[in-house]
């Protein structure tokens, strides 16, 4: 062993991947004691102090205070025998190994800690990746044949930069959105191409060429809202739904003309005399229907149990805008009310929700959504699905649209639904279909209304 | 120095506390309880030396082990600094056939014990289970899991009983350590039923060190920890958990009840952790320093240090001597430890059943030969 001893950052509290060095205690050429404090590091979970590991003398710090540190890394190095005389050279090699990560330890494709389909790294649990790879003794008698013929080696060194989404890891994606600095800007220096803080700091560091005039950002005609209330927990329901469910979006433009004659027949049923009829009573019943016909699209993924909770009844949410903000009552077991008991329960949770007072029940417990962005004049959306559920269907304006109507150009009422869902559980098959049925009933209520009940 | 009438202690808690030695190393001859019960201490020179070279060398140990896992050579580390006055009381007051059941913390009680201060640094180091015979030591395993060594500890003490070695003055006694957290456990609460009525010979010896991780006590009770004995049918005593010669005198007077045949006792040292819970642990996030700084003034090795100093007793010759011998000690645990093997995958196998099995053998030879397939292998 050399006199020259390095100190590498340790896990210091059982899982962390990194740690912040905050102050150095001491500097290069200090004489230190074994135990002796010499640097004060932050990780997720402690700043503690670091006491020395050997006596001896500091003959080179590898990161400054401010840096963030991999476990792993050399931080400081230490002339365990300084008495002995003077040393040969500075360890340069070492700087080289921090900086560059060693491909030989790289994990075979789809082991935990390989690579994944999509460029990702397979994890089992924690934190994510270390960039620490155990060594791995070569096979005997196979220098270079991969174990999984099936999956390709990875590549080796010097790493393509992937074409694509930009990858990094979601600490440095959250430096990258604090600092202001755009991934996409920035050519990776780590495994596989992916974006490191290093790559981050360096980045904001650069003054920005050929910027445009740089803004003035004039405050006094700035307002600032607290997020709070249904706006916080909105929020927060988007980004749990968004980065937990994969979502997928679909469209389908359909000519709901008959749709629209027969909301006018209805309309004028005495039944229905004394309740408000809206297209969107006639999107619901098709989002029910078309849901009896598909029943995985109603259905819960639940991630604790590895199960799919698929629900034999309907507590359809209607997406409600309110003073207070966004919210999604539902009414319960809609599958089973007949078109005049919808017709009321739609009445009442648009006019209890603009209200103000929709009670914390109604909007707990739904299971499919519809989100009525018609009313606001535009066309359609890409909806993000509720919590704990795995379809939402955003229904459009329908509008006076020249539409091919048979075989001839003609004046019609059309309008565009987007289905978003979750494909962890809805195949792009399955979204399509249901889709598709629930376009088919707005083109035509009555034949699919005899065929399919 | 006046006998005390009652519990005593100027830094008592509201209730008082048995305190036989100030935070100023002021000796209290002797506290007599409201119960009536009076305890004292009658150590020769040499034995409060002794308890002093204890104190010093636990906590000297104890704070290798957390540089040691600072250093990236222990996974994890429970430091017990502060807590050293009620392990080495508690643990000197043993005798040689009573049975331990520590918590993970309890490393000045196994020292005490006479074991091997490496014994538990396997484990931390994960380089072997923890495992050791808990009869060979009369020291059950370290039990990570909140309070059900004190189930353990009841069970073991039922035992005691059935196998007739209680009753005298040279029968059993078993002692079950705990914390403040662990009870408000089921598993604690059941330990106190089964021992009260079943007049074990067990003593509970909870170390209040006032925080269950970041949770304070006034989380964990509403009326003073000994206090809750009473309801099980025991007695409960409080002593000043910093104070080794309490610690000592209360939990000697209870084993020997115990090992008399006259049932459980409770035992709640008073005490506080001056560091972290454990080492991933960060306490200045739920701790104020003005309540760290008013527990430094009373620190279980200065008041000793202070009572050996004013009773001249000893002097900066035998302080300096018992530093360097801790110093010693420790840095020597230090080496042996970073040399303690790496177990061989292989040795995951050995200890899964007392003979093994033909299907644990077929696991392990073909785990073998896998190891055997890579170039360098030692198998």
């Amino acid at each position: 062993m050399s006199r020259i001893k390095e100190f590498t950052l340790p896990d210091l509290g059982e899982g962390l991947t990194e740690g912040e060095i905050l102050s150095w205690l001491v500097k290069v050429g200090d004489t230190i004691e074994l135990n002796q404090p010499i640097v004060e590091v932050e990780t997720a979970k402690a700043a503690v102090e670091i006491p020395a590991k050997w006596a001896g003398v500091v003959t080179q710090i590898f990161h400054e205070a401010g840096t963030t540190v991999e476990v792993g890394a050399p931080i400081v190095a230490i002339d365990t025998d300084p008495s002995a005389g003077a040393l040969p050279e500075p360890s340069a090699e070492s700087l080289a190994a921090v900086e560059v990560a060693p491909a030989e330890g790289a994990v075979e494709p789809g082991l935990i800690g390989g690579p994944a389909p999509g460029g990702r790294t397979a994890v089992l649990v924690g934190y994510g990746p270390r960039t620490t790879i155990a060594k791995r003794r070569p096979r005997v008698g196979t220098p270079s044949t991969p174990s999984t013929p099936a999956a390709p080696p990875p590549a080796p060194e010097p790493e393509p930069v992937p074409s694509g989404p930009v990858l990094a890891k979601p600490p440095v994606r959250k430096l990258a959105r604090d600092m202001g600095v755009d991934l996409t800007s920035i050519t990776g220096s780590g495994p596989m191409g992916s974006v490191t803080r290093d790559d981050v700091h360096k980045a904001a560091a650069q003054p920005v060429a050929a910027a445009p005039a740089p803004a003035v950002f004039d405050t006094a005609r700035e307002q600032r809202i607290p997020v709070k209330g249904v706006r916080k927990l909105t929020a927060e329901n988007m980004v749990a739904s968004a980065f937990t469910a994969p979502h997928v979006t679909e469209f389908l433009t359909v000519d709901v003309t008959r749709s629209m004659k027969a909301l006018e027949k209805i309309k004028g049923r005495r039944e229905f005399q004394d309740v408000r009829v809206s297209p969107l009573l006639l999107v619901a019943k098709a989002v029910l229907l078309a849901a009896k016909r598909h029943p995985m699209v109603n259905s819960t993924w639940s991630g604790a149990t590895g199960e799919i909770v698929v629900k034999e009844y309907v507590n359809l949410g209607i997406a409600a805008a309110t003073e207070r903000g966004l919210i999604v009552p539902n009414i319960k077991d809609a599958g089973r009310l007949t078109l005049r008991e919808l017709a009321e329960a739609l009445n009442t949770l648009v006019q209890v929700a603009r209200s103000g007072r929709t009670p914390p029940a109604d909007m707990a417990g739904g299971t499919l959504s519809i989100t009525n962005v018609g009313v606001f004049g535009v066309d359609t959306g890409t909806p993000i699905l509720p919590p704990g559920e795995s379809a939402i269907l955003a229904f459009g304006s329908v509008k006076p649209t020249p539409w091919v109507h048979k075989d001839k150009i003609k004046i019609r009422q059309v309008t565009t639904l987007g289905l978003s869902f979750d494909h962890r559980i809805i195949d792009g098959e399955l979204g399509s279909k249901f889709l598709r049925d629930v376009g088919e009933f707005l083109t035509d209520p009555e034949a699919t209304l005899l065929s399919w009940t | 120095m006046a006998t005390g009438e009652s519990e005593v202690g100027g830094d008592a808690p509201a209730g008082g506390f048995v305190q036989l030695l100030t935070p100023d190393g002021e000796r209290v001859d002797s506290v007599t309880t409201a119960d009536g019960t009076t305890y004292t201490v009658d150590f020769t020179d040499d034995e409060y030396r002794e308890l002093y070279r204890d104190l010093v060398t636990v906590r000297r140990l104890d704070a290798e082990a957390t540089a040691l896992q600072r250093q990236g050579e222990l996974g994890i580390w429970a430091s017990l600094l502060g807590q050293e006055a009620a392990q080495v009381g508690s643990g000197r007051a043993l005798r040689p056939q009573d049975m331990a059941f520590p918590t993970y913390r309890e490393h000045g009680v196994l020292y005490c014990r006479g074991i091997d201060p490496i014994m538990p640094f396997g484990l931390f180091r994960g380089v072997d289970q923890g495992g050791w015979d808990p009869n060979e030591f009369k020291f059950n395993t370290y039990t990570i899991v909140i309070g059900s060594q004190t189930l353990h500890a009841t069970g073991y003490a039922m035992g005691v009983t059935m196998d007739g070695k209680t009753g005298n003055g040279d029968g059993e006694a078993v002692i079950a350590y705990f914390g403040d957290g662990a009870t408000s456990q089921g598993d604690v609460n059941e330990a106190f039923v089964w021992s009260g009525v079943f007049h074990a010979p067990i003593v509970f010896f909870c170390q209040n060190n006032q925080y269950a991780i970041s949770e304070p006590l006034e989380r964990q009770t509403r009326i003073p920890l000994y206090r809750r004995a009473l309801g099980y049918g025991f007695p409960g005593v409080r002593i000043d958990g910093n104070d080794v010669l309490a610690s000592y005198a209360v939990t000697r007077a209870a084993l020997d009840q115990a090992r008399n045949g006259q049932g459980p006792t409770l035992i709640e040292a008073y005490t506080y952790r001056m560091g972290a819970h454990t080492s991933s642990d960060d306490p200045t996030r739920y701790r104020i320093a003005s309540e760290v700084e008013s527990w430094k003034a009373k620190d279980p090795i200065a008041r000793m240090k202070a009572f050996l100093a004013k009773q001249q007793l000893a002097d900066d010759t035998f302080f300096g001597e018992v530093d360097e011998a801790a110093k010693k000690l420790a840095l020597d645990l230090r080496e042996r430890v970073l040399a303690m093997p790496d177990p061989q995958p292989v040795t995951l196998f050995d200890n899964v059943y007392p003979h093994g099995s033909p299907e644990l053998a077929a696991q392990k030879a073909e785990f073998e030969r896998y190891h055997a397939s890579f170039e360098g292998s030692a198998h």
